[in-house]
């Protein structure tokens, strides 16, 4: 083939190692940082030592440093890097969905759902399923919300990107009221409440991280198997049905991926604005807007910002911001400066 | 198989409550070029539609082929009927190339690129519409009448031997317009295609249609070979203007003269 047609590709392979590198020996650097100090070359050897069974690497070195690498800081550290692929990919495909570019994972009020789901589980003191009552409820309440809201938005079998959003918008005001009644309500929960609701990677266990990858793996397949259908219906519905995509049924299918994917993102770490609003911008700008490349670019790229951010706020800082209020200083400056570009336009997301 | 034309039967189409297409029967033969005229909001665009398989009739059946258009596959469906969309806004920054190779979708396989036949077949349909020099821009830099060549040259890439255009020159100068008109005419006649148009201007539509199909509120008024059609009753009839349709030497067509400021 011509270049012309593959006119990224060597920069999306490029990019794309340079990305699997980059988060490969951030998360060997980041298991190393906080307080017990540990050397990349010690956090290898243990994680090794571990999978192979071989006590032999880590003679020598303190048995707490198996402890903290395996049982505290790698389940923190994967989970970071896997919701911020998740959000990516959901940012991805929202995008791609509404033809809007400031669609993000929680356009549809997912997050508004899960917050709301979390505060009726910390305030009513749901201890039914152990520590992942919270989890579970946040889950439910932003399932219930998609449902809601595709139901508000679909009409002939048809859904138009301006009723999902408008729709979203809705749901996600009137569950905003709620969790401010509840948090006038609240006593000492308010705290939790409102901890919860700016997410956070602290404590996190293994069984975060397989539920979490297990979702985002999920999602990142349909991606990349709908990725060209994706791409095709960026023509409009008309044409895209005369190009042989089911329109309405990859738009449904992918909605749904989405929302599964976001939902069960924001259970496991509450809510984290802008991952997933900037990274599909971004990545859009570096390799252009092949849903197929940019789901996978952005998976790696959201995991990789994701992780950062978090062992900034756990290691670096003097005391921990929450995640989703870094993302936020961060990603929103950050944003504007996209915004700002755009319209002068310099760049063509 | 039997005749690649289209066999409309007593269809009807409603959006919800609104009737758009009443008792419509229709046959359209393979290898002519048809013309869609009527006023705004008569219902072109659903017919156009309704032969594309956009759109399921609420009554009747829509038979392409001799096989009723809900029992193909939307993918099959896809390498006999291209449609060029009033709508031609895209949203992301693809270059030219990649929009146009868009229209070899319904013959790749899921994970399949384009080979360097599909390739031959959008740089060919990008030659047509004149588009080769901007291959590599950006569809998001384009002026609208750039953007609607793309997506003409987008439907032809897709090969089909049906070829539906909704007022597809609406942004573009007369030499542009030509420019389509031409290659659809030649893909009429050269190939056997079949072209169903729906055009504003009536001239054009005279001058590059063999048959006329004159529609108002929902309705056939009148159909049949442009000559016999175009006359200045079936044009009064539909539009509410007068006219004079004669023989033009220059242009070697009919065409239609309108008295103004009436």
């Amino acid at each position: 083939m011509q270049a012309t047609t593959t006119r990224h590709n060597p920069r999306i392979i490029t990019l794309g190692a340079l990305l699997l590198l980059a988060l490969g020996a951030m998360i060997i650097t980041s298991t190393g940082m906080g307080f017990i100090e540990i050397s990349p070359a010690e956090v290898i050897k243990v994680i090794i030592s571990r999978i192979t069974g071989d006590p032999g690497l880590v003679a020598g070195l303190d048995p707490v440093f198996s402890f903290v690498i395996m049982d505290v800081r790698l389940p923190r550290i994967l989970t970071a890097a896997i919701v911020g692929s998740g959000l990516s990919i959901c940012g991805v495909l929202f995008q791609g969905i509404l033809l809007n570019p400031l669609a993000d994972p929680y356009t549809l009020g997912i997050s508004s759902g899960a917050a709301f789901g979390a505060s009726l589980a910390l305030i009513a003191n749901l201890t039914l399923f152990g520590i992942y009552s919270v989890p579970l409820f946040a889950f439910i309440g932003a399932l219930a919300t998609l449902i809601v809201v595709l139901y508000l938005s679909s009409f002939d079998g048809q859904m138009s990107a301006n009723t999902l959003i408008l729709s979203g918008v809705i749901v996600g005001a009137i569950l905003a009221a709620g969790i401010s009644f509840m948090k006038y309500l609240a006593d000492e929960q308010v705290a939790m409440i409102i901890y919860w609701l700016m997410g956070s990677f602290a404590s996190k266990t293994w069984t975060d991280v397989a539920v979490s990858l297990g979702a985002v793996l999920g999602g990142l397949g349909v991606a990349v198997f709908y990725g060209r259908d994706l791409n095709i219906m960026s023509l409009g519905g008309r044409a895209s049905n005369s190009l042989g995509v089911e329109t309405a049924r990859v738009r449904k299918i992918l909605l749904i991926t989405g929302s599964l994917v976001a939902a069960v993102c924001v259970s496991v770490s509450g809510i984290i604005g802008f991952i997933g609003l900037i990274v599909p911008h971004l990545m859009r700008f570096l390799i252009g807007p092949d849903n197929r490349n940019l789901a996978l670019v952005a998976a790696l790229a959201g995991g990789l910002l994701l992780l950062v951010a978090d062992t900034v706020t756990r290691a670096v800082l003097p005391t921990e911001v929450p995640i989703g209020v870094l993302t936020a200083l961060i990603g929103g400056p950050f944003f504007c400066y996209i915004f700002r570009r755009r319209q002068q336009g310099a760049i063509h997301g | 198989m039997a005749e690649p034309g289209f066999a409309l039967e007593k269809v009807a189409f409603a959006y919800g409550d609104k009737t758009v297409l009443d008792d419509l029967s229709l046959d359209l033969a393979p290898g002519r070029f048809y013309g869609l005229v009527g006023p705004n909001g008569c219902g072109k665009s659903t017919l156009l539609d309704l032969l594309m398989g956009n759109q399921k009739p609420a009554a009747g059946t829509v038979c392409y082929a001799g096989r009723p258009l809900a029992d193909y596959h939307r993918r099959e469906l896809a390498r006999h009927l291209a449609l060029v969309p009033q709508d031609f806004t895209i949203h992301f920054a693809f270059t030219v190339l990649e929009v146009v190779l868009m229209g070899r979708h319904p013959y790749l396989p899921r994970f399949g690129a384009a080979s360097a036949e599909d390739l031959a077949i959008a740089e060919q349909a990008m030659a047509a519409i004149g588009i080769e020099d901007f291959k590599d821009r950006y569809v998001t830099e384009l002026s609208g009448g750039e953007k609607q060549r793309v997506v003409v040259a987008r439907a032809l890439a897709q090969a089909t031997p049906v070829l539906m255009l909704d007022e597809a020159t609406s942004n573009l100068d007369i030499g542009h317009t030509m420019e389509i008109f031409n290659v659809a005419r030649d893909r009429v006649r050269n190939q056997g295609d079949t072209v169903i148009a729906v055009i504003h201007n009536l001239n054009l539509a005279t001058a590059y249609c063999d048959e006329i199909i004159f529609m108002k509120a929902g309705k056939i008024t009148a159909s049949g070979p442009t000559t016999e059609t175009m006359t200045p009753d079936n044009i009064a009839q539909v539009f509410g203007v007068e006219s004079r349709v004669r023989v033009d030497e220059f242009s070697k067509s009919l065409q239609v003269s309108f008295k103004y400021g009436g």
